[in-house]
Protein backbone atom coordinates (compact mmCIF):
# COMPACT_ATOMS: atom_id res chain seq x y z
CA UNK A 1 0.00 0.00 0.00
CA UNK A 2 2.46 2.41 0.69
CA UNK A 3 6.53 2.18 -0.41
CA UNK A 4 8.79 4.77 1.22
CA UNK A 5 11.78 4.49 -1.53
CA UNK A 6 15.31 5.79 -0.51
CA UNK A 7 13.82 8.64 1.41
CA UNK A 8 16.34 11.52 2.18
CA UNK A 9 15.94 14.79 4.14
CA UNK A 10 18.54 17.17 5.06
CA UNK A 11 17.93 20.84 7.40
CA UNK A 12 21.23 22.68 6.28
CA UNK A 13 23.76 20.57 7.18
CA UNK A 14 21.86 17.82 9.16
CA UNK A 15 20.52 14.78 7.55
CA UNK A 16 17.59 13.94 9.25
CA UNK A 17 16.61 11.07 7.12
CA UNK A 18 19.27 9.07 4.82
CA UNK A 19 18.24 6.61 2.32
CA UNK A 20 15.31 4.94 3.76
CA UNK A 21 13.46 2.10 2.60
CA UNK A 22 10.03 -0.03 3.70
CA UNK A 23 7.18 -0.96 2.75
CA UNK A 24 3.77 -0.85 4.34
CA UNK A 25 1.47 -4.11 3.51
CA UNK A 26 -2.30 -3.30 2.88
CA UNK A 27 -4.28 -4.02 6.30
CA UNK A 28 -1.14 -4.06 8.51
CA UNK A 29 0.07 -2.41 11.46
CA UNK A 30 3.70 -1.18 11.01
CA UNK A 31 5.24 0.38 13.92
CA UNK A 32 8.34 2.66 13.51
CA UNK A 33 10.58 3.17 16.43
CA UNK A 34 13.93 4.68 17.31
CA UNK A 35 15.71 6.61 20.21
CA UNK A 36 14.21 10.73 20.31
CA UNK A 37 15.57 12.28 17.30
CA UNK A 38 16.16 9.09 14.86
CA UNK A 39 13.53 10.96 12.63
CA UNK A 40 10.26 8.87 12.64
CA UNK A 41 8.30 12.57 12.72
CA UNK A 42 10.22 13.72 9.74
CA UNK A 43 9.38 10.69 8.31
CA UNK A 44 5.75 11.27 9.05
CA UNK A 45 5.69 14.46 8.39
CA UNK A 46 7.05 14.26 4.90
CA UNK A 47 4.09 11.37 4.20
CA UNK A 48 1.70 14.14 5.31
CA UNK A 49 3.95 16.81 3.00
CA UNK A 50 4.79 18.98 5.38
CA UNK A 51 8.39 18.48 4.43
CA UNK A 52 9.75 18.20 1.13
CA UNK A 53 11.79 15.07 0.34
CA UNK A 54 15.25 16.48 -0.63
CA UNK A 55 15.85 12.58 -2.55
CA UNK A 56 13.55 9.20 -3.15
CA UNK A 57 9.91 8.62 -4.03
CA UNK A 58 7.16 7.93 -1.55
CA UNK A 59 4.49 5.68 -3.26
CA UNK A 60 0.88 5.24 -2.18
CA UNK A 61 -1.19 2.69 -3.99
CA UNK A 62 1.65 3.05 -6.63
CA UNK A 63 1.45 6.80 -7.06
CA UNK A 64 3.66 9.27 -5.81
CA UNK A 65 3.05 11.24 -2.90
CA UNK A 66 5.22 14.20 -3.88
CA UNK A 67 3.46 15.48 -6.74
CA UNK A 68 0.17 16.09 -5.15
CA UNK A 69 -0.68 19.04 -2.90
CA UNK A 70 -0.99 18.69 1.18
CA UNK A 71 -4.73 19.44 1.36
CA UNK A 72 -5.44 16.54 -1.21
CA UNK A 73 -3.51 13.97 1.16
CA UNK A 74 -6.32 13.56 2.95
CA UNK A 75 -8.44 13.09 -0.39
CA UNK A 76 -6.28 10.37 -1.92
CA UNK A 77 -6.54 8.30 1.41
CA UNK A 78 -4.33 9.27 4.17
CA UNK A 79 -5.33 10.28 7.60
CA UNK A 80 -3.18 11.63 10.52
CA UNK A 81 -2.65 12.11 14.38
CA UNK A 82 -0.41 14.56 15.47
CA UNK A 83 2.06 13.72 18.04
CA UNK A 84 1.82 16.84 20.19
CA UNK A 85 -2.00 17.50 19.64
CA UNK A 86 -3.28 19.51 16.25
CA UNK A 87 -7.29 19.98 17.52
CA UNK A 88 -9.40 22.90 16.60
CA UNK A 89 -9.02 24.14 20.20
CA UNK A 90 -12.32 26.07 20.71
CA UNK A 91 -14.36 24.23 18.39
CA UNK A 92 -16.77 21.43 19.88
CA UNK A 93 -15.46 17.68 19.70
CA UNK A 94 -18.95 17.30 16.87
CA UNK A 95 -17.40 20.04 15.24
CA UNK A 96 -14.02 18.74 15.35
CA UNK A 97 -14.88 15.27 13.76
CA UNK A 98 -16.85 17.23 11.24
CA UNK A 99 -14.11 18.99 10.13
CA UNK A 100 -12.59 15.11 9.81
CA UNK A 101 -15.02 14.84 6.81
CA UNK A 102 -14.27 18.02 4.62
CA UNK A 103 -12.27 15.27 2.06
CA UNK A 104 -15.18 13.44 2.01
CA UNK A 105 -17.72 16.46 1.24
CA UNK A 106 -17.75 19.19 -1.39
CA UNK A 107 -20.33 22.02 -1.51
CA UNK A 108 -18.41 24.76 -1.32
CA UNK A 109 -18.95 28.97 -0.40
CA UNK A 110 -22.08 29.53 -2.93
CA UNK A 111 -23.87 26.38 -1.93
CA UNK A 112 -23.51 26.62 1.16
CA UNK A 113 -24.61 30.76 1.40
CA UNK A 114 -27.67 29.72 0.37
CA UNK A 115 -28.18 26.67 2.26
CA UNK A 116 -29.83 24.50 -1.12
CA UNK A 117 -31.18 21.38 -0.19
CA UNK A 118 -27.99 19.07 -1.33
CA UNK A 119 -26.12 21.13 1.30
CA UNK A 120 -28.74 19.82 4.18
CA UNK A 121 -28.46 15.98 2.93
CA UNK A 122 -24.59 16.45 3.05
CA UNK A 123 -24.67 17.86 6.42
CA UNK A 124 -26.75 14.90 7.63
CA UNK A 125 -24.51 12.38 6.40
CA UNK A 126 -21.70 14.08 8.10
CA UNK A 127 -23.48 14.47 11.37
CA UNK A 128 -24.30 10.80 11.02
CA UNK A 129 -21.00 9.58 10.90
CA UNK A 130 -19.23 11.50 13.34
CA UNK A 131 -21.96 10.63 15.81
CA UNK A 132 -20.66 7.07 14.65
CA UNK A 133 -17.19 7.99 15.28
CA UNK A 134 -18.00 9.93 18.51
CA UNK A 135 -19.79 6.93 20.05
CA UNK A 136 -16.86 4.15 18.99
CA UNK A 137 -14.45 6.31 21.01
CA UNK A 138 -16.88 6.63 23.94
CA UNK A 139 -17.03 10.21 23.10
CA UNK A 140 -20.71 10.72 23.14
CA UNK A 141 -21.00 12.09 26.63
CA UNK A 142 -18.76 15.60 25.40
CA UNK A 143 -19.46 15.03 21.93
CA UNK A 144 -20.80 19.05 22.25
CA UNK A 145 -17.98 20.07 24.66
CA UNK A 146 -15.30 22.32 23.87
CA UNK A 147 -12.40 20.81 22.82
CA UNK A 148 -9.81 22.35 24.96
CA UNK A 149 -12.05 21.63 28.17
CA UNK A 150 -11.31 17.83 27.59
CA UNK A 151 -8.61 16.43 29.62
CA UNK A 152 -5.53 15.16 27.57
CA UNK A 153 -6.43 11.14 27.13
CA UNK A 154 -10.00 12.40 25.36
CA UNK A 155 -8.56 14.73 23.27
CA UNK A 156 -6.47 12.18 21.91
CA UNK A 157 -9.51 10.59 21.09
CA UNK A 158 -11.18 13.44 19.62
CA UNK A 159 -7.85 13.29 17.21
CA UNK A 160 -8.53 9.25 16.46
CA UNK A 161 -12.23 10.22 15.52
CA UNK A 162 -11.26 12.91 13.38
CA UNK A 163 -8.83 11.76 11.24
CA UNK A 164 -11.06 8.67 11.08
CA UNK A 165 -13.64 10.68 9.81
CA UNK A 166 -11.98 11.40 6.60
CA UNK A 167 -12.03 7.72 5.87
CA UNK A 168 -8.26 6.93 5.41
CA UNK A 169 -7.56 3.56 4.11
CA UNK A 170 -3.78 4.74 5.86
CA UNK A 171 -3.84 5.80 8.87
CA UNK A 172 -0.74 8.07 10.70
CA UNK A 173 -0.33 7.58 14.40
CA UNK A 174 2.03 9.68 15.57
CA UNK A 175 3.16 8.66 19.23
CA UNK A 176 -0.51 7.74 20.29
CA UNK A 177 0.14 7.05 23.53
CA UNK A 178 2.30 9.90 24.47
CA UNK A 179 0.95 11.44 27.80
CA UNK A 180 -1.38 8.28 28.39
CA UNK A 181 -1.64 6.55 31.75
CA UNK A 182 -1.20 2.83 31.68
CA UNK A 183 -4.35 1.67 31.49
CA UNK A 184 -5.31 4.19 29.13
CA UNK A 185 -2.57 2.44 26.75
CA UNK A 186 -3.91 -0.70 27.36
CA UNK A 187 -6.93 0.51 25.56
CA UNK A 188 -5.83 2.77 22.92
CA UNK A 189 -3.87 -1.38 21.74
CA UNK A 190 -6.93 -2.91 21.66
CA UNK A 191 -8.64 0.59 19.62
CA UNK A 192 -5.89 0.11 17.33
CA UNK A 193 -6.05 -2.98 16.87
CA UNK A 194 -10.04 -2.91 16.20
CA UNK A 195 -9.70 -0.19 13.71
CA UNK A 196 -7.66 -2.41 11.74
CA UNK A 197 -9.86 -5.16 11.79
CA UNK A 198 -12.91 -3.41 11.62
CA UNK A 199 -12.62 -0.50 9.23
CA UNK A 200 -10.10 -2.52 7.30
CA UNK A 201 -7.81 0.12 7.82
CA UNK A 202 -3.65 -0.35 7.49
CA UNK A 203 -1.76 1.84 10.30
CA UNK A 204 1.89 2.98 9.85
CA UNK A 205 2.53 4.09 13.94
CA UNK A 206 5.37 5.87 15.58
CA UNK A 207 5.75 5.21 18.95
CA UNK A 208 7.98 5.32 22.21
CA UNK A 209 6.22 2.54 23.88
CA UNK A 210 7.84 -0.25 23.20
CA UNK A 211 5.26 -2.73 25.06
CA UNK A 212 2.68 -1.17 22.80
CA UNK A 213 4.38 -1.30 19.67
CA UNK A 214 5.66 -4.67 20.37
CA UNK A 215 2.18 -6.06 20.96
CA UNK A 216 0.26 -4.91 18.05
CA UNK A 217 2.51 -4.35 15.44
CA UNK A 218 2.79 -7.03 12.64
CA UNK A 219 5.88 -5.76 11.58
CA UNK A 220 8.62 -3.18 13.18
CA UNK A 221 11.09 -0.62 11.15
CA UNK A 222 13.69 0.74 13.60
CA UNK A 223 15.36 4.29 13.05
CA UNK A 224 18.58 5.54 14.19
CA UNK A 225 20.44 8.84 13.25
CA UNK A 226 18.05 8.97 10.02
CA UNK A 227 19.02 5.41 8.60
CA UNK A 228 16.84 2.35 8.74
CA UNK A 229 18.94 -0.01 11.18
CA UNK A 230 16.25 -3.05 11.31
CA UNK A 231 13.10 -4.24 10.03
CA UNK A 232 10.98 -7.33 10.64
CA UNK A 233 8.49 -8.84 13.21
CA UNK A 234 8.61 -7.57 16.28
CA UNK A 235 10.48 -10.95 17.71
CA UNK A 236 12.99 -10.49 14.69
CA UNK A 237 13.75 -7.03 15.69
CA UNK A 238 13.73 -7.10 19.36
CA UNK A 239 16.91 -9.54 18.99
CA UNK A 240 18.77 -6.99 16.54
CA UNK A 241 22.09 -5.89 17.71
CA UNK A 242 22.02 -2.35 16.67
CA UNK A 243 18.77 -1.67 17.66
CA UNK A 244 19.83 -3.05 21.55
CA UNK A 245 22.82 -0.55 21.00
CA UNK A 246 21.04 2.39 19.78
CA UNK A 247 18.28 1.91 22.88
CA UNK A 248 20.66 0.71 25.77
CA UNK A 249 23.88 2.67 24.54
CA UNK A 250 27.03 0.52 24.36
CA UNK A 251 30.95 0.39 24.05
CA UNK A 252 31.70 1.86 20.90
CA UNK B 1 -36.60 25.73 22.60
CA UNK B 2 -36.44 26.30 18.97
CA UNK B 3 -39.90 27.60 19.42
CA UNK B 4 -38.80 30.14 21.76
CA UNK B 5 -35.89 31.38 19.67
CA UNK B 6 -38.38 31.90 16.43
CA UNK B 7 -40.82 33.87 19.21
CA UNK B 8 -37.85 35.34 19.96
CA UNK B 9 -36.93 36.60 16.69
CA UNK B 10 -40.22 37.32 15.32
CA UNK B 11 -40.60 40.07 18.51
CA UNK B 12 -37.04 41.57 17.31
CA UNK B 13 -38.56 41.88 13.89
CA UNK B 14 -41.71 43.67 14.76
CA UNK B 15 -39.97 45.91 16.78
CA UNK B 16 -37.56 46.58 14.03
CA UNK B 17 -40.67 47.06 11.41
CA UNK B 18 -42.50 49.45 14.39
CA UNK B 19 -39.07 51.36 15.15
CA UNK B 20 -39.48 54.00 12.47
CA UNK B 21 -43.52 54.74 13.10
CA UNK B 22 -42.15 55.77 16.86
CA UNK B 23 -39.20 57.51 16.91
CA UNK B 24 -38.60 60.75 15.33
CA UNK B 25 -37.10 60.98 11.12
CA UNK B 26 -33.25 62.04 12.48
CA UNK B 27 -33.33 58.18 14.70
CA UNK B 28 -34.95 56.77 11.97
CA UNK B 29 -31.95 57.72 10.18
CA UNK B 30 -29.29 56.42 12.80
CA UNK B 31 -31.15 52.82 13.17
CA UNK B 32 -30.79 53.13 9.39
CA UNK B 33 -26.85 53.53 9.91
CA UNK B 34 -26.89 51.30 12.92
CA UNK B 35 -28.20 48.46 10.22
CA UNK B 36 -25.48 49.16 7.55
CA UNK B 37 -22.91 49.13 10.05
CA UNK B 38 -24.21 45.91 11.00
CA UNK B 39 -23.13 44.71 7.77
CA UNK B 40 -20.03 45.57 7.75
CA UNK B 41 -19.07 44.36 10.66
CA UNK B 42 -20.33 40.67 10.08
CA UNK B 43 -18.43 41.04 6.91
CA UNK B 44 -15.11 42.22 9.18
CA UNK B 45 -16.01 39.44 11.77
CA UNK B 46 -16.41 36.62 9.46
CA UNK B 47 -12.37 37.19 8.39
CA UNK B 48 -11.30 38.39 11.79
CA UNK B 49 -13.78 36.56 14.10
CA UNK B 50 -14.28 33.32 12.05
CA UNK B 51 -11.17 32.92 10.04
CA UNK B 52 -8.77 34.61 12.17
CA UNK B 53 -7.17 37.15 9.25
CA UNK B 54 -7.07 40.16 10.67
CA UNK B 55 -7.57 43.52 8.74
CA UNK B 56 -6.80 47.06 9.73
CA UNK B 57 -8.76 48.40 6.45
CA UNK B 58 -11.99 47.05 6.06
CA UNK B 59 -13.00 50.68 5.45
CA UNK B 60 -11.24 50.88 2.02
CA UNK B 61 -13.70 47.99 0.96
CA UNK B 62 -17.00 50.36 2.53
CA UNK B 63 -15.32 53.02 0.54
CA UNK B 64 -15.10 51.53 -2.70
CA UNK B 65 -18.91 50.14 -2.44
CA UNK B 66 -19.60 53.32 -1.23
CA UNK B 67 -18.22 54.69 -4.47
CA UNK B 68 -19.10 52.01 -6.95
CA UNK B 69 -23.07 52.71 -5.85
CA UNK B 70 -22.62 56.73 -6.15
CA UNK B 71 -20.75 56.01 -9.78
CA UNK B 72 -23.51 54.12 -10.73
CA UNK B 73 -26.22 56.09 -9.80
CA UNK B 74 -24.65 59.33 -10.80
CA UNK B 75 -22.82 58.72 -13.95
CA UNK B 76 -24.75 55.57 -15.24
CA UNK B 77 -28.28 56.50 -13.98
CA UNK B 78 -28.80 52.82 -12.66
CA UNK B 79 -31.56 52.41 -10.03
CA UNK B 80 -30.22 52.64 -6.33
CA UNK B 81 -31.10 48.72 -5.87
CA UNK B 82 -29.61 47.60 -8.22
CA UNK B 83 -26.07 49.24 -7.28
CA UNK B 84 -26.07 46.76 -4.43
CA UNK B 85 -25.66 43.58 -5.95
CA UNK B 86 -23.21 45.37 -8.27
CA UNK B 87 -21.02 46.95 -5.39
CA UNK B 88 -20.66 43.68 -3.71
CA UNK B 89 -19.89 41.95 -6.75
CA UNK B 90 -17.06 44.37 -7.19
CA UNK B 91 -15.66 43.72 -3.76
CA UNK B 92 -15.96 40.19 -4.23
CA UNK B 93 -13.40 40.14 -6.84
CA UNK B 94 -11.55 43.22 -4.77
CA UNK B 95 -11.19 41.05 -1.77
CA UNK B 96 -10.32 37.95 -3.24
CA UNK B 97 -7.61 39.77 -5.18
CA UNK B 98 -6.08 41.47 -1.78
CA UNK B 99 -6.68 38.06 -0.51
CA UNK B 100 -4.35 36.25 -2.24
CA UNK B 101 -1.41 38.42 -1.74
CA UNK B 102 -2.22 38.43 2.05
CA UNK B 103 -1.95 34.37 2.33
CA UNK B 104 2.07 34.67 2.64
CA UNK B 105 1.02 36.93 5.48
CA UNK B 106 -0.10 36.32 9.35
CA UNK B 107 -0.97 38.08 12.20
CA UNK B 108 0.65 41.33 12.78
CA UNK B 109 2.21 41.39 9.29
CA UNK B 110 -1.22 40.79 7.66
CA UNK B 111 -2.52 43.63 10.03
CA UNK B 112 0.07 46.29 8.02
CA UNK B 113 -0.62 44.97 5.03
CA UNK B 114 -4.76 46.04 5.18
CA UNK B 115 -3.80 49.25 7.39
CA UNK B 116 -1.51 50.40 4.31
CA UNK B 117 -5.04 49.85 2.46
CA UNK B 118 -7.03 51.38 4.31
CA UNK B 119 -5.35 54.45 4.52
CA UNK B 120 -4.00 54.77 1.15
CA UNK B 121 -7.72 54.25 -0.26
CA UNK B 122 -8.89 57.95 0.20
CA UNK B 123 -5.80 59.72 -1.38
CA UNK B 124 -6.09 57.24 -4.45
CA UNK B 125 -10.13 58.62 -4.24
CA UNK B 126 -8.46 61.94 -5.11
CA UNK B 127 -5.93 61.12 -7.82
CA UNK B 128 -6.66 63.91 -10.28
CA UNK B 129 -7.16 61.50 -13.17
CA UNK B 130 -9.76 59.40 -11.72
CA UNK B 131 -11.17 63.05 -10.70
CA UNK B 132 -14.07 62.54 -13.69
CA UNK B 133 -15.85 59.18 -12.45
CA UNK B 134 -15.24 60.13 -8.16
CA UNK B 135 -15.57 63.52 -8.04
CA UNK B 136 -12.35 64.21 -6.56
CA UNK B 137 -12.23 65.95 -3.03
CA UNK B 138 -15.50 67.04 -4.00
CA UNK B 139 -16.86 63.75 -3.81
CA UNK B 140 -20.48 62.91 -5.32
CA UNK B 141 -23.61 64.05 -4.63
CA UNK B 142 -26.59 61.26 -4.59
CA UNK B 143 -30.40 61.97 -4.28
CA UNK B 144 -32.40 59.88 -1.87
CA UNK B 145 -34.41 57.70 -3.27
CA UNK B 146 -38.47 58.03 -2.71
CA UNK B 147 -40.62 55.06 -1.40
CA UNK B 148 -41.65 53.15 -4.44
CA UNK B 149 -44.94 54.08 -6.31
CA UNK B 150 -46.92 50.56 -5.72
CA UNK B 151 -46.80 51.22 -1.78
CA UNK B 152 -48.16 54.01 -2.17
CA UNK B 153 -50.85 52.63 -4.31
CA UNK B 154 -51.35 50.21 -1.43
CA UNK B 155 -52.05 53.22 0.94
CA UNK B 156 -48.24 52.66 2.65
CA UNK B 157 -47.43 56.42 3.00
CA UNK B 158 -43.32 56.08 4.03
CA UNK B 159 -41.33 59.13 3.81
CA UNK B 160 -37.90 58.72 2.20
CA UNK B 161 -36.00 58.06 5.39
CA UNK B 162 -38.39 55.39 6.68
CA UNK B 163 -38.61 53.89 3.07
CA UNK B 164 -34.97 53.97 3.33
CA UNK B 165 -34.97 52.17 6.43
CA UNK B 166 -37.29 48.94 5.32
CA UNK B 167 -35.29 49.02 2.80
CA UNK B 168 -31.98 48.38 4.92
CA UNK B 169 -33.52 45.90 7.02
CA UNK B 170 -34.63 43.69 3.71
CA UNK B 171 -31.19 43.73 3.11
CA UNK B 172 -29.36 43.39 5.92
CA UNK B 173 -32.04 40.39 7.13
CA UNK B 174 -30.45 38.60 3.60
CA UNK B 175 -27.09 39.42 4.93
CA UNK B 176 -27.70 37.68 8.14
CA UNK B 177 -29.23 34.90 6.31
CA UNK B 178 -26.26 34.14 4.38
CA UNK B 179 -23.78 34.87 6.86
CA UNK B 180 -25.88 32.27 9.17
CA UNK B 181 -25.74 29.24 6.35
CA UNK B 182 -21.96 30.05 5.56
CA UNK B 183 -20.87 29.90 9.15
CA UNK B 184 -22.77 26.86 10.14
CA UNK B 185 -21.88 24.40 7.84
CA UNK B 186 -19.29 22.77 6.25
CA UNK B 187 -17.63 26.09 4.59
CA UNK B 188 -17.72 28.25 7.67
CA UNK B 189 -15.97 25.02 10.17
CA UNK B 190 -13.01 25.08 7.47
CA UNK B 191 -12.88 28.46 8.28
CA UNK B 192 -12.81 28.45 12.03
CA UNK B 193 -10.58 24.74 11.42
CA UNK B 194 -7.52 26.84 9.89
CA UNK B 195 -8.20 29.63 12.17
CA UNK B 196 -7.68 27.08 15.08
CA UNK B 197 -4.52 25.24 13.90
CA UNK B 198 -3.74 25.61 10.10
CA UNK B 199 -1.68 22.53 9.73
CA UNK B 200 -4.45 20.46 11.29
CA UNK B 201 -7.12 21.78 8.94
CA UNK B 202 -5.15 21.24 6.32
CA UNK B 203 -4.23 17.43 6.84
CA UNK B 204 -7.89 16.84 6.74
CA UNK B 205 -8.17 18.35 3.09
CA UNK B 206 -9.16 21.95 3.57
CA UNK B 207 -7.65 23.99 0.73
CA UNK B 208 -6.11 26.56 3.11
CA UNK B 209 -5.64 29.18 0.21
CA UNK B 210 -8.45 29.21 -1.27
CA UNK B 211 -10.81 29.12 1.52
CA UNK B 212 -8.77 32.17 2.57
CA UNK B 213 -8.69 34.31 -0.26
CA UNK B 214 -12.50 33.49 -0.69
CA UNK B 215 -13.02 34.26 2.65
CA UNK B 216 -11.41 37.61 2.04
CA UNK B 217 -13.66 38.00 -0.54
CA UNK B 218 -16.75 37.30 0.87
CA UNK B 219 -15.71 39.50 4.16
CA UNK B 220 -15.23 42.44 1.64
CA UNK B 221 -18.48 41.91 -0.44
CA UNK B 222 -20.43 42.40 3.00
CA UNK B 223 -18.47 45.45 3.94
CA UNK B 224 -19.18 46.85 0.27
CA UNK B 225 -22.68 46.73 0.32
CA UNK B 226 -22.80 48.14 3.29
CA UNK B 227 -20.48 50.39 1.88
CA UNK B 228 -23.33 50.62 -1.02
CA UNK B 229 -26.21 51.41 1.59
CA UNK B 230 -24.08 53.76 3.61
CA UNK B 231 -23.35 55.79 0.03
CA UNK B 232 -27.80 55.99 -0.85
CA UNK B 233 -28.19 56.82 2.87
CA UNK B 234 -25.93 59.84 3.58
CA UNK B 235 -26.61 61.00 0.10
CA UNK B 236 -22.82 62.11 -0.66
CA UNK B 237 -19.47 60.35 -0.58
CA UNK B 238 -16.01 61.88 -0.33
CA UNK B 239 -12.63 60.56 0.00
CA UNK B 240 -12.39 62.06 3.58
CA UNK B 241 -15.48 59.91 4.74
CA UNK B 242 -13.11 56.85 4.56
CA UNK B 243 -9.81 57.84 6.51
CA UNK B 244 -8.46 55.06 8.28
CA UNK B 245 -10.35 55.95 11.07
CA UNK B 246 -13.19 53.84 9.92
CA UNK B 247 -11.28 51.14 9.19
CA UNK B 248 -10.26 51.15 13.31
CA UNK B 249 -13.56 51.80 14.39
CA UNK B 250 -15.03 48.88 12.48
CA UNK B 251 -12.27 46.53 14.48
CA UNK B 252 -13.53 48.41 17.63
CA UNK B 253 -17.30 47.35 16.33
CA UNK B 254 -16.13 44.14 15.88
CA UNK B 255 -14.06 43.43 19.26
CA UNK B 256 -16.94 45.00 21.28
CA UNK B 257 -19.85 43.11 19.66
CA UNK B 258 -18.44 39.80 20.14
CA UNK B 259 -15.71 38.16 18.01
CA UNK B 260 -17.21 35.18 15.89
CA UNK B 261 -20.43 36.11 16.83
CA UNK B 262 -23.07 36.73 14.32
CA UNK B 263 -25.23 38.47 16.75
CA UNK B 264 -22.28 40.84 17.96
CA UNK B 265 -22.46 42.87 14.71
CA UNK B 266 -25.89 44.28 15.48
CA UNK B 267 -24.19 44.95 18.79
CA UNK B 268 -21.15 46.39 17.48
CA UNK B 269 -23.18 48.78 15.49
CA UNK B 270 -25.13 49.97 17.81
CA UNK B 271 -22.26 50.86 20.18
CA UNK B 272 -19.95 52.52 16.97
CA UNK B 273 -23.15 54.50 16.23
CA UNK B 274 -24.24 55.40 19.11
CA UNK B 275 -21.44 55.51 22.09
CA UNK B 276 -19.53 58.40 20.01
CA UNK B 277 -23.00 60.64 20.27
CA UNK B 278 -23.48 59.91 23.94
CA UNK B 279 -19.75 60.57 24.51
CA UNK B 280 -20.08 64.02 22.58
CA UNK B 281 -23.71 64.91 24.52
CA UNK B 282 -21.46 63.82 28.07
CA UNK B 283 -18.71 66.21 27.08
CA UNK B 284 -18.12 68.51 24.44
CA UNK B 285 -14.03 69.20 25.15
CA UNK B 286 -13.18 65.90 25.15
CA UNK B 287 -15.42 63.32 23.73
CA UNK B 288 -13.19 61.34 23.12
CA UNK B 289 -11.52 61.06 26.62
CA UNK B 290 -15.28 59.66 27.23
CA UNK B 291 -15.22 57.63 24.07
CA UNK B 292 -12.19 55.82 25.82
CA UNK B 293 -13.64 54.90 29.65
CA UNK B 294 -16.55 53.70 27.71
CA UNK B 295 -14.78 50.92 25.73
CA UNK B 296 -12.89 50.37 28.93
CA UNK B 297 -15.43 50.06 30.53
CA UNK B 298 -16.74 47.51 27.69
CA UNK B 299 -13.78 45.68 27.60
CA UNK B 300 -13.41 45.16 31.58
CA UNK B 301 -16.44 44.23 32.00
CA UNK B 302 -17.68 41.80 29.22
CA UNK B 303 -14.52 40.53 27.59
CA UNK B 304 -15.62 38.33 25.19
CA UNK B 305 -18.18 40.81 23.95
CA UNK B 306 -21.84 41.85 24.01
CA UNK B 307 -22.61 39.05 22.67
CA UNK B 308 -20.48 36.84 24.86
CA UNK B 309 -21.81 38.17 27.90
CA UNK B 310 -25.33 37.64 26.84
CA UNK B 311 -24.66 34.34 25.71
CA UNK B 312 -23.26 33.89 29.78
CA UNK B 313 -26.23 35.53 31.08
CA UNK B 314 -28.71 33.54 28.79
CA UNK B 315 -26.94 30.22 29.90
CA UNK B 316 -27.21 31.13 33.85
CA UNK B 317 -30.90 31.76 33.76
CA UNK B 318 -31.43 28.79 32.28
CA UNK B 319 -29.43 26.73 34.56
CA UNK B 320 -31.74 29.01 37.68
CA UNK B 321 -34.83 27.90 36.14
CA UNK B 322 -33.61 24.21 35.73
CA UNK B 323 -32.57 24.29 39.01
CA UNK B 324 -35.91 25.69 40.80
CA UNK B 325 -37.99 23.13 38.34
CA UNK B 326 -35.48 20.20 39.70
CA UNK B 327 -36.69 21.46 43.26
CA UNK B 328 -40.11 21.16 43.53
CA UNK B 329 -41.09 18.16 44.40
Amino acid sequence: MLRVQNVGVRFGGIIALDDVTFDVPTGKIVGLIGPNGAGKTTLFNCLSRLYECGSGDILFNGESLLRIPRHRVAAVGIGRTFQNLALFRTMTVLDNVMVGSHSRTGTGFFLNALRLPVVGREEQMTHEKAMLLIRFLDLESVAQARVADLPFGQQKRVELARALASEPKLLLLDEPASGLNHEEVGTLGKVIREIRDRLKLTVLLVEHHMSLVMSISDRVVALNFGRKIAEGTPAEVQQHPELIQAYLGGGA
Amino acid sequence: MNKRVLAGYTVLLLIACALPFVVSEYRTFQFTLVLIYSIALLGLNILTGFNGQISLGHGAFYAIGAYCAAILMDKAGIPYWATIPAAGAVCLVAGFLFGLPALRLEGLYLALATFALGVSLPQLLKYHHLEEWTGGVQGIVITKPDAPEFLTGLGVALNQDQWLYFFTLAVTIVMFLLAWNLLRGRIGRAMMAIRDNHVAAEAMGVDNSMVKSLTFGVSAMFTGIAGALGAIAVQFVAPDSFNIFLSITFLIGIVIGGLSSISGALYGALFIQFVPNIADEISKAAPWAIFGLFLLGFIYLMPMGVAGAIRMGLARLTRKVHNKQAEKP
